[in-house]
């Protein structure tokens, strides 16, 4: 059995009369890198402040790395790594003085500091602009930077909450590059995002929505069981069709990439194709493809219930 | 609790103070500029107040009556009239504060030993009306003869510690309350509140950072900029208003010292009551007006309503215009002085508990 890093069952936290997280139960094992994909106020940010203690729970149990949450919490602060969505360091100080700042809060003796310093600011690129004050630096700069912070005492747990929201897609795939990096070394990752392209990257993922958790588990597994044949259809008239099967039961979504339109059919539907072609006699002739299912197509599937 | 935490916090606050320019600037600005200006502008011997005359006797002796009362220097003839009416007319457009009416029968009620004329005052401006009674029985001593016999003292009064009456002996050791009440409060009420609207505060709440630790880390170095103050405060009080500074300098320290904890734990308490720095401002104008008005800098204590005296008693500021001006004009100690000393004290050793327990490392 794989340790776990996290495990909290029937979490609850309601904010007076709005319930944030309803009832999730969440199993991260260690050394991995475990996604949180939502849309904007599922409760991904809730869920990570509750983890970190920053929020107590209504209800339920958390256990992070061994030790019970919030009444440990102060134990679990030496442990985790946590980089907040708005960034948090300060804009008036150099890139170096914030580095300085964190170890020392984290208690580092002035050696120790100084040799974690330098060998960070290389990771993270970061030599070059050492002595340059954050409030000028890109987005890309200032993420750099935030998680040479979180990590600067090697915590064994690293929260981060939509770290790459404000960077490019170079930015983006770099610091992936590095959370690999830090999880080949060990350490857990927990990551919020709304981007498919990194909740793939994930070794273990969560799809949230309205408080709750809707599908988790490896992304290749999620897509492979999620119970519906995609279809890719290039015909005309694309709008006018797409409401036609959305009106049928056996649809479950349809979404228009370019030229295509992309179907999902439940699986009871043993041939999608041929029952597309015979039910809707427009598309006898058109081009209809199975395709590969996505993590777009999960994400549709599962959610789009709760929401409003 | 952590030293080396703590030392990390106030490093930080330096480099943070030191590049904030205009924070930096307005330290030593505020006590030069104030202290320039009040000392020199607040003025509580009244002088050269502007009064009209009206002169029905049309006399000498009227004439050598009106040139006494203006040697006194209290007051300044802007207007003669030539009746009462006009005089009061003025006073009500406030041209004039006060009129002195010598009547026509003046030379005949300086025989008969009676009262030789009347002030009509604007009374609304208590200091001022207290200016002119004061004339009320003003010695006549420009004449050949005796006028009026020679009023007999009841009493001989001896000032101490300020014999010439001077003001700036008063206000300069007050300004030094109200200055340190204004920036040290407004430096810490915006401290706690400046880190949480920029987002810093989520991030050090998860580190190991106890509020205790981020409380005293975050006044150490504003009682380095309050020291700085008194300096300047005190340095040019004595050297421009040539204010005595009686007292030991070991006294005044230790006495500023208490009184900057204090300020800069009431901020602190403001600073975790308030949501931003707006409202942090507003609480700490809140603490200013008091601190000025009910001190006892502007209006002695002693006059103040008792309801007034026990909303005095709680400000620190108050505390702190008793003491300091004990121990720079009287040469007083603070073991002299040992309430106000207790009360300094207490209050920083609460207020930092205080706020430190409002202090919560949860977003809740």
């Amino acid at each position: 059995m794989t340790q776990l890093a996290i495990e909290a069952v029937n979490v609850v936290k309601k904010f007076a009369d709005f319930t944030a997280i309803e009832n999730v139960t969440l199993r991260v094992p260690k050394g991995c890198i475990y996604g949180f994909l939502g849309p904007n106020g599922c409760g991904k940010s809730t869920m990570i402040r509750v983890l970190t203690g920053l929020l107590s729970p209504t209800s339920g149990e958390v256990n992070v790395l061994g030790l019970s949450i919030p009444k440990q919490t102060e134990a679990l602060r030496l442990k985790i790594g946590y980089m907040t969505q708005k960034f948090s360091l300060y804009d008036d100080l150099s890139v170096e003085e914030n580095m300085q700042f964190i170890g020392q809060i984290f208690g580092m003796n002035s050696k120790l500091l100084r040799h974690r310093i330098e060998k960070q600011l290389i990771i993270y690129g970061l030599d070059a602009l050492r002595k340059q004050r954050v409030a000028g630096m890109s987005g890309g700069q200032k993420q750099r930077l935030s998680l040479a912070c979180a990590t600067m005492h090697n915590p064994e747990l690293l929260f981060l909450d939509e770290p790459t929201s404000a960077v490019d897609p170079q930015n983006r795939r770099d610091f992936w590059e590095q959370l690999f990096d830090l999880s080949e070394q060990g350490t857990t990752i927990l990551v919020t995002t709304h981007y498919m392209d990194e909740a793939e990257r994930c070794h273990r993922l969560a799809i949230m929505e309205s408080g709750q958790i809707r599908a988790d588990g490896e992304p290749e597994m999620l897509m492979r069981d999620m119970g519906v044949n995609v279809i890719e259809v290039y015909a005309p008239n694309l709008r006018a069709l797409k409401l036609k099967l959305m009106a049928c039961k056996q649809v479950r979504s349809t979404a228009q990439q370019g030229v295509r339109l992309r179907v999902l059919i439940f699986q009871d539907v043993i041939d999608p194709i041929e029952w597309l072609k015979t039910t809707f006699t427009e598309l006898s002739h058109a081009e209809i493809n199975l395709a590969r299912p996505s993590l777009e197509d999960v994400f549709v599937c599962v959610t789009g219930e709760g929401r409003q | 609790m952590s030293f080396l935490r703590m030392k990390a916090i106030i490093i930080k606050e330096f480099r943070q103070l030191s590049r904030d320019r205009i924070t930096f600037g307005m330290v030593v600005m505020i006590p030069l500029i104030q202290l320039l200006l009040f000392g020199y502008a607040i003025n509580t011997d009244i002088r050269q107040i502007p009064i009209a005359v009206v002169d029905q006797s049309q006399s000498t002796a009227g004439r050598v009556i009106i040139e006494s009362v203006k040697v006194t220097q209290v007051v300044q003839v802007t207007q003669r009239y030539a009746t009462v009416q006009e005089a009061e007319l003025a006073i009500k457009q406030g041209e004039v504060k006060a009129a002195l009416i010598l009547p026509n029968d003046l030379t005949q009620r300086m025989m008969q030993q009676r009262v030789l004329g009347q002030w009509i005052v604007d009374g609304s401006d208590t200091m001022i009306s207290s200016a002119i009674l004061a004339l009320q029985s003003m010695p006549l001593t420009d004449f050949d003869f005796d006028i009026r016999p020679q009023t007999i003292k009841t009493f001989e009064v001896v000032l101490y510690y300020n014999p010439t009456r001077r003001s700036a002996v008063n206000i300069v050791p007050g300004l030094l309350g109200v200055i340190l009440t204004m920036t040290m409060i407004l430096f810490t009420s915006t401290a706690i509140v400046r880190e949480r609207e920029r987002g810093n505060l989520e991030l050090l709440i998860t580190t190991p950072v106890n509020p205790m630790e981020l409380m005293i880390a975050k006044i150490v170095p504003y009682i380095f900029v309050g020291l700085v103050q008194v300096g300047i405060i005190l340095g040019l009080g004595h050297g421009i208003f040539d204010v005595p500074i009686n007292g030991s300098l070991t006294q005044i320290l230790l006495g500023t010292l208490l009184f900057i904890s204090a300020s800069l734990t009431l901020g602190l308490m403001i600073s975790t009551v308030a949501n931003t720095q707006l409202q942090a401002m507003q609480m700490t104008v809140f603490v200013l007006l008091p601190s000025i008005l009910l001190s006892g800098f502007m209006f002695p204590y002693e006059g103040m309503p008792v309801l007034a005296q026990w909303i005095s008693e709680v400000l620190p500021a108050t505390h702190f215009m008793r003491l300091i001006r004990g121990v720079v004009v009287r040469e007083a100690d603070l073991i002299d002085l040992w309430r106000d000393t207790l009360w300094l004290a207490g209050f920083t050793f609460i207020g930092v508990i205080i706020a430190a327990s409002r202090f919560k490392k949860t977003l809740d």
